[in-house]
Protein backbone atom coordinates (compact mmCIF):
# COMPACT_ATOMS: atom_id res chain seq x y z
CA UNK A 1 0.00 0.00 0.00
CA UNK A 2 1.46 3.15 -1.09
CA UNK A 3 2.26 5.82 1.48
CA UNK A 4 0.84 9.85 0.64
CA UNK A 5 3.07 12.52 1.40
CA UNK A 6 3.04 16.25 0.39
CA UNK A 7 6.05 18.12 -1.16
CA UNK A 8 7.25 20.53 0.79
CA UNK A 9 8.21 17.75 3.05
CA UNK A 10 8.42 18.01 6.58
CA UNK A 11 11.54 16.18 8.39
CA UNK A 12 9.34 13.78 10.69
CA UNK A 13 8.39 12.73 7.08
CA UNK A 14 11.29 12.38 5.91
CA UNK A 15 12.92 10.43 8.55
CA UNK A 16 10.03 8.31 8.50
CA UNK A 17 10.13 6.39 4.63
CA UNK A 18 12.13 3.95 4.21
CA UNK A 19 14.25 2.62 1.13
CA UNK A 20 11.27 0.27 -0.86
CA UNK A 21 8.54 2.32 0.16
CA UNK A 22 5.69 2.62 -2.56
CA UNK A 23 4.84 6.86 -2.65
CA UNK A 24 2.06 8.99 -3.79
CA UNK A 25 3.46 12.37 -3.77
CA UNK A 26 1.22 15.64 -3.71
CA UNK A 27 2.22 18.97 -3.92
CA UNK A 28 4.56 21.70 -4.79
CA UNK A 29 7.90 20.39 -6.70
CA UNK A 30 10.56 22.38 -8.37
CA UNK A 31 12.39 21.05 -11.26
CA UNK A 32 16.17 21.39 -11.86
CA UNK A 33 18.33 19.28 -14.00
CA UNK A 34 22.70 19.79 -14.51
CA UNK A 35 22.51 23.21 -15.98
CA UNK A 36 19.98 24.45 -13.03
CA UNK A 37 21.89 22.93 -10.67
CA UNK A 38 25.10 24.37 -11.50
CA UNK A 39 23.48 27.73 -11.18
CA UNK A 40 22.34 27.14 -8.22
CA UNK A 41 25.30 26.39 -6.43
CA UNK A 42 26.76 29.13 -7.79
CA UNK A 43 24.33 31.26 -6.27
CA UNK A 44 24.68 29.37 -2.73
CA UNK A 45 28.61 30.03 -3.29
CA UNK A 46 28.48 33.46 -3.16
CA UNK A 47 26.00 33.07 -0.18
CA UNK A 48 22.45 34.65 -2.30
CA UNK A 49 19.12 33.74 -1.69
CA UNK A 50 17.71 30.72 -3.49
CA UNK A 51 15.26 31.24 -6.42
CA UNK A 52 12.42 29.22 -4.44
CA UNK A 53 12.00 28.45 -0.62
CA UNK A 54 14.44 25.62 -0.22
CA UNK A 55 13.61 24.59 3.27
CA UNK A 56 11.96 21.25 2.81
CA UNK A 57 12.00 21.52 -1.03
CA UNK A 58 11.73 18.60 -3.05
CA UNK A 59 13.51 18.68 -6.20
CA UNK A 60 12.80 16.65 -9.56
CA UNK A 61 15.67 16.09 -12.01
CA UNK A 62 13.70 16.21 -15.00
CA UNK A 63 13.61 18.01 -18.48
CA UNK A 64 10.04 17.77 -19.89
CA UNK A 65 9.20 17.90 -23.59
CA UNK A 66 7.39 21.35 -24.79
CA UNK A 67 3.67 21.61 -23.59
CA UNK A 68 1.12 21.05 -26.34
CA UNK A 69 -1.35 23.83 -26.31
CA UNK A 70 -4.10 23.09 -23.40
CA UNK A 71 -1.24 20.93 -21.55
CA UNK A 72 0.55 21.94 -18.47
CA UNK A 73 3.70 20.20 -19.89
CA UNK A 74 4.78 17.27 -22.25
CA UNK A 75 6.03 14.00 -21.00
CA UNK A 76 8.26 14.38 -17.89
CA UNK A 77 10.11 11.31 -16.45
CA UNK A 78 13.17 11.67 -14.72
CA UNK A 79 16.95 11.85 -15.52
CA UNK A 80 19.95 9.95 -15.02
CA UNK A 81 20.80 11.67 -10.93
CA UNK A 82 24.45 11.27 -10.79
CA UNK A 83 24.96 13.66 -12.68
CA UNK A 84 23.76 16.17 -9.73
CA UNK A 85 25.90 14.22 -7.15
CA UNK A 86 28.47 17.30 -7.22
CA UNK A 87 25.78 19.51 -6.67
CA UNK A 88 23.03 18.04 -4.39
CA UNK A 89 25.32 18.11 -1.42
CA UNK A 90 25.28 21.99 -1.19
CA UNK A 91 21.18 21.90 -1.93
CA UNK A 92 20.92 19.36 0.94
CA UNK A 93 22.69 21.63 3.28
CA UNK A 94 20.67 24.21 2.74
CA UNK A 95 17.50 22.43 3.57
CA UNK A 96 16.34 20.26 0.72
CA UNK A 97 15.12 17.27 1.76
CA UNK A 98 14.19 15.32 -1.50
CA UNK A 99 15.14 14.58 -4.61
CA UNK A 100 13.25 12.63 -7.56
CA UNK A 101 15.09 10.95 -10.40
CA UNK A 102 16.17 7.75 -11.38
CA UNK A 103 19.97 5.50 -10.82
CA UNK A 104 22.97 5.70 -8.43
CA UNK A 105 24.00 8.44 -6.04
CA UNK A 106 27.82 8.82 -4.96
CA UNK A 107 28.61 8.14 -1.53
CA UNK A 108 28.94 12.06 -0.64
CA UNK A 109 25.21 12.37 -1.23
CA UNK A 110 24.14 9.31 0.59
CA UNK A 111 26.41 10.93 3.23
CA UNK A 112 24.53 14.54 3.27
CA UNK A 113 21.31 12.98 3.03
CA UNK A 114 22.02 11.20 6.42
CA UNK A 115 23.10 14.72 7.95
CA UNK A 116 20.01 16.21 6.44
CA UNK A 117 17.56 13.91 7.10
CA UNK A 118 16.73 13.46 3.49
CA UNK A 119 14.88 10.82 0.60
CA UNK A 120 16.03 10.03 -2.42
CA UNK A 121 12.60 8.94 -4.89
CA UNK A 122 12.63 7.15 -8.08
CA UNK A 123 10.42 7.52 -10.60
CA UNK A 124 10.15 5.43 -12.98
CA UNK A 125 12.42 6.46 -15.78
CA UNK A 126 11.16 5.98 -19.24
CA UNK A 127 7.59 6.60 -18.24
CA UNK A 128 7.45 9.87 -18.94
CA UNK A 129 4.02 10.21 -20.59
CA UNK A 130 2.80 7.97 -17.53
CA UNK A 131 4.19 10.47 -14.95
CA UNK A 132 2.80 13.61 -17.24
CA UNK A 133 -0.54 12.57 -15.91
CA UNK A 134 0.17 13.51 -12.48
CA UNK A 135 1.19 16.87 -12.94
CA UNK A 136 -1.35 19.66 -12.32
CA UNK A 137 0.33 22.54 -13.43
CA UNK A 138 4.05 23.43 -14.51
CA UNK A 139 4.90 27.70 -13.82
CA UNK A 140 8.58 29.05 -14.96
CA UNK A 141 10.17 30.16 -12.08
CA UNK A 142 13.80 31.04 -13.92
CA UNK A 143 16.55 30.23 -16.02
CA UNK A 144 13.91 30.29 -19.01
CA UNK A 145 17.35 30.72 -21.18
CA UNK A 146 18.21 26.47 -20.67
CA UNK A 147 15.02 25.67 -22.35
CA UNK A 148 13.88 22.16 -21.29
CA UNK A 149 16.74 22.86 -18.14
CA UNK A 150 14.56 26.00 -16.57
CA UNK A 151 13.69 25.81 -13.41
CA UNK A 152 9.90 24.87 -12.83
CA UNK A 153 7.45 24.92 -10.39
CA UNK A 154 5.09 21.79 -10.34
CA UNK A 155 2.07 20.89 -8.97
CA UNK A 156 1.63 17.24 -8.72
CA UNK A 157 -1.08 15.03 -7.85
CA UNK A 158 -0.37 11.09 -6.79
CA UNK A 159 3.06 11.13 -8.23
CA UNK A 160 4.08 7.30 -7.84
CA UNK A 161 7.64 7.22 -6.59
CA UNK A 162 9.71 4.48 -4.65
CA UNK A 163 11.82 5.48 -1.97
CA UNK A 164 15.23 4.54 -3.17
CA UNK A 165 17.41 5.91 -0.35
CA UNK A 166 16.44 6.96 2.70
CA UNK A 167 17.68 9.10 5.38
CA UNK A 168 19.09 6.33 7.15
CA UNK A 169 21.51 5.47 4.23
CA UNK A 170 19.53 1.92 3.14
CA UNK A 171 19.82 1.93 -0.51
CA UNK A 172 17.12 0.05 -2.28
CA UNK A 173 19.27 -0.81 -5.39
CA UNK A 174 21.27 -3.27 -3.06
CA UNK A 175 18.68 -4.52 -1.16
CA UNK A 176 16.36 -5.09 -3.47
CA UNK A 177 18.67 -6.91 -5.83
CA UNK A 178 19.67 -8.78 -3.17
CA UNK A 179 16.53 -9.88 -1.94
CA UNK A 180 15.61 -11.03 -5.26
CA UNK A 181 18.36 -13.18 -5.35
CA UNK A 182 18.67 -14.32 -2.49
CA UNK A 183 14.72 -15.78 -2.74
CA UNK A 184 15.68 -17.35 -5.75
CA UNK A 185 17.92 -19.77 -4.48
CA UNK B 1 19.41 7.28 -62.70
CA UNK B 2 16.44 7.88 -60.47
CA UNK B 3 16.18 11.47 -59.55
CA UNK B 4 14.74 12.39 -55.87
CA UNK B 5 14.70 15.57 -53.93
CA UNK B 6 15.86 16.10 -50.98
CA UNK B 7 12.95 18.09 -49.89
CA UNK B 8 11.78 14.45 -49.97
CA UNK B 9 13.85 13.09 -47.42
CA UNK B 10 13.14 15.97 -45.23
CA UNK B 11 9.88 15.73 -44.68
CA UNK B 12 10.23 11.86 -44.11
CA UNK B 13 12.79 12.56 -41.48
CA UNK B 14 10.40 15.10 -39.71
CA UNK B 15 7.51 12.27 -39.83
CA UNK B 16 9.76 9.57 -38.58
CA UNK B 17 11.10 11.46 -35.70
CA UNK B 18 7.74 11.96 -34.58
CA UNK B 19 6.86 8.42 -35.28
CA UNK B 20 9.88 7.18 -33.02
CA UNK B 21 9.56 9.69 -29.97
CA UNK B 22 5.26 8.98 -29.85
CA UNK B 23 4.82 4.90 -30.79
CA UNK B 24 6.89 2.44 -29.34
CA UNK B 25 7.73 -0.06 -32.42
CA UNK B 26 5.43 -3.39 -32.47
CA UNK B 27 8.66 -5.68 -31.32
CA UNK B 28 9.29 -3.98 -28.34
CA UNK B 29 6.33 -3.87 -26.93
CA UNK B 30 5.81 -7.81 -27.47
CA UNK B 31 9.35 -7.75 -26.11
CA UNK B 32 8.21 -6.47 -23.03
CA UNK B 33 5.13 -8.11 -22.77
CA UNK B 34 6.41 -11.14 -23.21
CA UNK B 35 8.94 -10.30 -20.23
CA UNK B 36 6.01 -9.37 -18.09
CA UNK B 37 5.14 -12.98 -18.21
CA UNK B 38 8.05 -14.63 -17.15
CA UNK B 39 9.06 -12.07 -14.39
CA UNK B 40 8.24 -13.62 -11.12
CA UNK B 41 9.05 -11.02 -8.82
CA UNK B 42 6.27 -8.64 -7.74
CA UNK B 43 7.86 -5.35 -7.35
CA UNK B 44 9.26 -5.90 -10.90
CA UNK B 45 5.91 -6.81 -12.41
CA UNK B 46 4.08 -3.77 -10.90
CA UNK B 47 6.86 -1.77 -12.58
CA UNK B 48 6.90 -3.92 -16.03
CA UNK B 49 2.81 -2.88 -15.58
CA UNK B 50 3.90 0.72 -15.43
CA UNK B 51 6.07 1.01 -18.30
CA UNK B 52 3.32 -1.34 -20.80
CA UNK B 53 0.67 1.26 -19.46
CA UNK B 54 3.21 4.04 -20.48
CA UNK B 55 3.40 3.03 -23.81
CA UNK B 56 -0.34 2.82 -24.30
CA UNK B 57 -0.64 6.42 -23.13
CA UNK B 58 -0.53 7.80 -27.07
CA UNK B 59 -2.31 11.34 -28.01
CA UNK B 60 0.91 12.37 -29.43
CA UNK B 61 2.87 12.36 -26.48
CA UNK B 62 6.23 11.68 -26.55
CA UNK B 63 7.26 8.07 -24.70
CA UNK B 64 10.16 9.60 -23.15
CA UNK B 65 11.05 13.24 -22.57
CA UNK B 66 14.43 12.34 -23.35
CA UNK B 67 13.54 12.53 -27.30
CA UNK B 68 17.33 11.88 -27.75
CA UNK B 69 19.57 12.77 -30.26
CA UNK B 70 18.24 12.08 -33.86
CA UNK B 71 20.78 9.49 -34.95
CA UNK B 72 19.55 9.35 -39.10
CA UNK B 73 20.75 6.21 -41.05
CA UNK B 74 20.36 7.14 -44.58
CA UNK B 75 21.17 3.56 -46.95
CA UNK B 76 21.01 5.29 -50.29
CA UNK B 77 20.21 3.30 -53.73
CA UNK B 78 23.70 4.21 -56.22
CA UNK B 79 21.04 4.46 -59.18
CA UNK B 80 19.29 7.28 -56.79
CA UNK B 81 20.70 10.55 -57.76
CA UNK B 82 19.74 12.98 -54.53
CA UNK B 83 18.90 16.75 -55.66
CA UNK B 84 19.44 19.33 -52.87
CA UNK B 85 22.08 19.16 -50.09
CA UNK B 86 21.11 16.34 -48.67
CA UNK B 87 22.80 16.65 -44.94
CA UNK B 88 20.79 20.40 -44.96
CA UNK B 89 17.75 17.85 -45.38
CA UNK B 90 18.15 15.84 -42.69
CA UNK B 91 19.04 18.49 -40.18
CA UNK B 92 15.83 20.49 -41.62
CA UNK B 93 13.59 17.02 -41.20
CA UNK B 94 15.00 16.91 -37.56
CA UNK B 95 13.91 20.38 -36.62
CA UNK B 96 10.89 20.15 -38.31
CA UNK B 97 9.70 16.99 -36.33
CA UNK B 98 10.84 17.68 -33.43
CA UNK B 99 9.23 21.56 -33.46
CA UNK B 100 5.88 19.96 -34.95
CA UNK B 101 6.28 17.30 -32.70
CA UNK B 102 6.57 18.84 -29.39
CA UNK B 103 9.76 16.93 -28.79
CA UNK B 104 12.20 18.28 -26.41
CA UNK B 105 15.40 20.13 -28.09
CA UNK B 106 18.74 18.17 -26.14
CA UNK B 107 21.48 18.97 -28.39
CA UNK B 108 23.86 21.60 -27.58
CA UNK B 109 26.01 23.19 -30.37
CA UNK B 110 29.91 23.02 -28.43
CA UNK B 111 30.87 20.32 -25.92
CA UNK B 112 32.31 22.46 -23.41
CA UNK B 113 30.48 25.76 -23.88
CA UNK B 114 26.98 23.98 -23.80
CA UNK B 115 24.74 26.36 -25.30
CA UNK B 116 21.23 24.55 -26.64
CA UNK B 117 21.16 24.75 -30.50
CA UNK B 118 17.28 25.10 -30.14
CA UNK B 119 15.89 22.87 -32.73
CA UNK B 120 17.96 19.63 -31.96
CA UNK B 121 19.90 19.44 -34.58
CA UNK B 122 22.80 18.58 -35.89
CA UNK B 123 21.16 15.17 -36.30
CA UNK B 124 23.93 12.35 -36.49
CA UNK B 125 24.08 10.96 -39.84
CA UNK B 126 25.26 7.97 -41.34
CA UNK B 127 25.31 7.43 -44.69
CA UNK B 128 25.97 4.37 -46.71
CA UNK B 129 25.98 3.72 -50.52
CA UNK B 130 23.69 0.05 -51.90
CA UNK B 131 22.73 -1.16 -54.91
CA UNK B 132 19.63 -0.46 -56.37
CA UNK B 133 17.34 2.92 -56.80
CA UNK B 134 15.54 3.53 -53.51
CA UNK B 135 16.70 5.00 -50.15
CA UNK B 136 16.15 3.96 -46.84
CA UNK B 137 15.23 5.81 -44.01
CA UNK B 138 16.18 5.17 -40.31
CA UNK B 139 15.55 7.55 -37.78
CA UNK B 140 16.42 6.30 -34.28
CA UNK B 141 16.55 8.69 -30.91
CA UNK B 142 18.86 8.17 -29.10
CA UNK B 143 18.24 9.05 -25.22
CA UNK B 144 21.49 9.66 -23.20
CA UNK B 145 21.03 7.91 -19.99
CA UNK B 146 21.52 4.59 -21.58
CA UNK B 147 24.34 6.32 -23.92
CA UNK B 148 26.34 7.60 -20.79
CA UNK B 149 26.37 3.62 -19.81
CA UNK B 150 27.97 2.57 -23.24
CA UNK B 151 31.80 1.27 -23.61
CA UNK B 152 34.23 0.29 -25.70
CA UNK B 153 37.49 -1.96 -25.11
CA UNK B 154 40.30 -2.24 -27.37
CA UNK B 155 40.69 -6.42 -26.39
CA UNK B 156 43.59 -8.30 -27.04
CA UNK B 157 43.19 -11.79 -29.62
CA UNK B 158 44.50 -14.11 -26.57
CA UNK B 159 41.29 -12.42 -24.96
CA UNK B 160 38.43 -14.36 -26.88
CA UNK B 161 35.02 -15.05 -26.88
CA UNK B 162 35.75 -15.04 -22.77
CA UNK B 163 37.04 -11.69 -22.72
CA UNK B 164 34.27 -10.05 -25.15
CA UNK B 165 31.60 -12.04 -22.45
CA UNK B 166 33.28 -10.58 -19.33
CA UNK B 167 33.54 -6.95 -20.72
CA UNK B 168 29.45 -7.12 -21.64
CA UNK B 169 28.66 -8.12 -18.52
CA UNK B 170 30.78 -5.91 -16.90
CA UNK B 171 29.50 -3.15 -18.62
CA UNK B 172 25.87 -4.19 -17.81
CA UNK B 173 26.82 -4.57 -14.01
CA UNK B 174 28.58 -1.24 -13.70
CA UNK B 175 25.41 0.87 -15.85
CA UNK B 176 23.42 -1.28 -13.06
CA UNK B 177 19.80 0.74 -12.49
CA UNK B 178 20.94 4.09 -14.20
CA UNK B 179 20.15 3.22 -17.83
CA UNK B 180 16.63 2.59 -16.82
CA UNK B 181 16.37 -1.47 -17.46
CA UNK B 182 15.10 -3.30 -18.89
CA UNK B 183 17.65 -2.66 -21.88
CA UNK B 184 18.75 -3.44 -24.89
CA UNK B 185 22.13 -4.00 -25.43
CA UNK B 186 24.05 -3.44 -28.65
CA UNK B 187 27.10 -4.86 -29.11
CA UNK B 188 29.69 -4.34 -32.15
CA UNK B 189 32.35 -7.17 -32.38
CA UNK B 190 35.71 -6.46 -34.42
CA UNK B 191 36.43 -3.72 -37.06
CA UNK B 192 38.34 -0.56 -36.00
CA UNK B 193 37.69 1.32 -32.96
CA UNK B 194 35.44 3.64 -34.81
CA UNK B 195 33.62 0.78 -36.56
CA UNK B 196 33.50 -1.28 -33.59
CA UNK B 197 31.30 1.78 -31.89
CA UNK B 198 28.71 2.54 -35.08
CA UNK B 199 28.60 -1.99 -35.07
CA UNK B 200 27.08 -1.91 -31.49
CA UNK B 201 24.88 1.57 -32.63
CA UNK B 202 23.25 -0.52 -35.98
CA UNK B 203 22.70 -3.78 -33.21
CA UNK B 204 20.32 -1.70 -31.66
CA UNK B 205 18.22 -1.33 -35.19
CA UNK B 206 17.47 -5.09 -35.70
CA UNK B 207 14.19 -6.28 -34.67
CA UNK B 208 13.78 -7.41 -31.15
CA UNK B 209 13.56 -11.45 -31.28
CA UNK B 210 15.06 -11.62 -34.22
CA UNK B 211 19.04 -13.82 -33.59
CA UNK B 212 22.28 -12.68 -35.28
CA UNK B 213 22.37 -14.97 -38.59
CA UNK B 214 25.32 -17.33 -37.64
CA UNK B 215 24.61 -19.69 -35.54
CA UNK B 216 27.99 -19.26 -33.22
CA UNK B 217 26.98 -15.96 -32.78
CA UNK B 218 23.12 -16.29 -32.17
CA UNK B 219 24.05 -18.70 -29.00
CA UNK B 220 26.36 -15.97 -27.93
CA UNK B 221 23.54 -13.29 -27.78
CA UNK B 222 21.00 -16.28 -26.02
CA UNK B 223 23.88 -17.34 -23.50
CA UNK B 224 24.64 -13.42 -22.46
CA UNK B 225 20.87 -12.60 -22.05
CA UNK B 226 20.88 -15.52 -19.92
CA UNK B 227 23.98 -14.33 -18.01
CA UNK B 228 22.08 -10.71 -17.55
CA UNK B 229 18.95 -11.71 -16.73
CA UNK B 230 20.65 -13.79 -13.78
CA UNK B 231 22.12 -10.40 -12.52
CA UNK B 232 19.30 -9.92 -10.82
CA UNK B 233 19.31 -5.91 -11.39
CA UNK B 234 15.90 -5.58 -12.78
CA UNK B 235 13.54 -3.02 -14.01
CA UNK B 236 14.61 0.02 -12.51
CA UNK B 237 17.67 -1.67 -10.72
CA UNK B 238 14.57 -2.35 -7.62
CA UNK B 239 15.85 -6.52 -7.87
CA UNK B 240 13.95 -8.57 -10.39
CA UNK B 241 14.88 -11.45 -13.66
CA UNK B 242 14.16 -8.78 -16.21
CA UNK B 243 17.48 -6.91 -16.85
CA UNK B 244 17.75 -6.87 -20.28
CA UNK B 245 15.07 -7.61 -23.64
CA UNK B 246 17.55 -8.37 -25.78
CA UNK B 247 21.78 -8.81 -26.76
CA UNK B 248 22.36 -8.16 -30.18
CA UNK B 249 25.79 -9.14 -31.77
CA UNK B 250 27.18 -7.18 -34.97
CA UNK B 251 30.73 -8.53 -35.91
CA UNK B 252 33.02 -7.15 -38.75
CA UNK B 253 36.51 -8.59 -39.65
CA UNK B 254 38.88 -7.10 -38.04
CA UNK B 255 43.53 -6.76 -37.35
CA UNK B 256 45.38 -9.44 -36.64
CA UNK B 257 46.04 -7.42 -33.90
CA UNK B 258 43.06 -6.43 -32.06
CA UNK B 259 39.79 -7.69 -30.58
CA UNK B 260 37.65 -4.37 -30.11
CA UNK B 261 34.42 -4.25 -28.40
CA UNK B 262 31.71 -2.28 -27.63
CA UNK B 263 28.50 -2.36 -25.90
CA UNK B 264 25.75 0.68 -26.55
CA UNK B 265 22.96 0.35 -24.12
CA UNK B 266 19.67 1.52 -24.94
CA UNK B 267 16.40 1.85 -22.86
CA UNK B 268 13.29 0.11 -22.74
CA UNK B 269 12.29 2.87 -25.03
CA UNK B 270 13.86 1.42 -28.15
CA UNK B 271 12.93 3.26 -30.89
CA UNK B 272 13.36 3.37 -34.24
CA UNK B 273 11.31 4.16 -37.35
CA UNK B 274 12.04 3.73 -40.96
CA UNK B 275 10.45 4.51 -44.32
CA UNK B 276 11.98 3.61 -47.72
CA UNK B 277 11.77 6.25 -50.57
Amino acid sequence: MAKLITAPLDRQTARSLRAGDSVLLSGTVYTARDAAHKRLCELAAKGRPMPFPIEGAVIYFVGPTPARPGQPIGSAGPTTSYRMDAYSPTLLRLGQLGMIGKGRRGPEVIEAMKEAGAVYFGAIGGAGALLAQRIQSAELVCYEDLGTEAVRRLEVESLPLTVVIDSLGNNLYETGRAAYLAARR
Amino acid sequence: MRELNARAVAEAVARLSIQANTQLPQDVKAAIAATRRTEDWPPAREILDHIIENSQIGGGLPICQDTGVACVFLEIGQEVHISGNLTQAVDEGVRRGYTEGYLRKSVVADPLNRVNTGDNTPAMLYTELVPGNQVKITVAPKGFGSENMSRIAMLKPSDGVEGVKGFILDAVEQAGPNPCPPIVVGVGIGGTFDKCALLAKKALLRELGTPAPLPFYAELERELLGKINALGIGPQGFGGRTTALAVHIETMPTHIAGLPCAVNINCHVARHATEVL
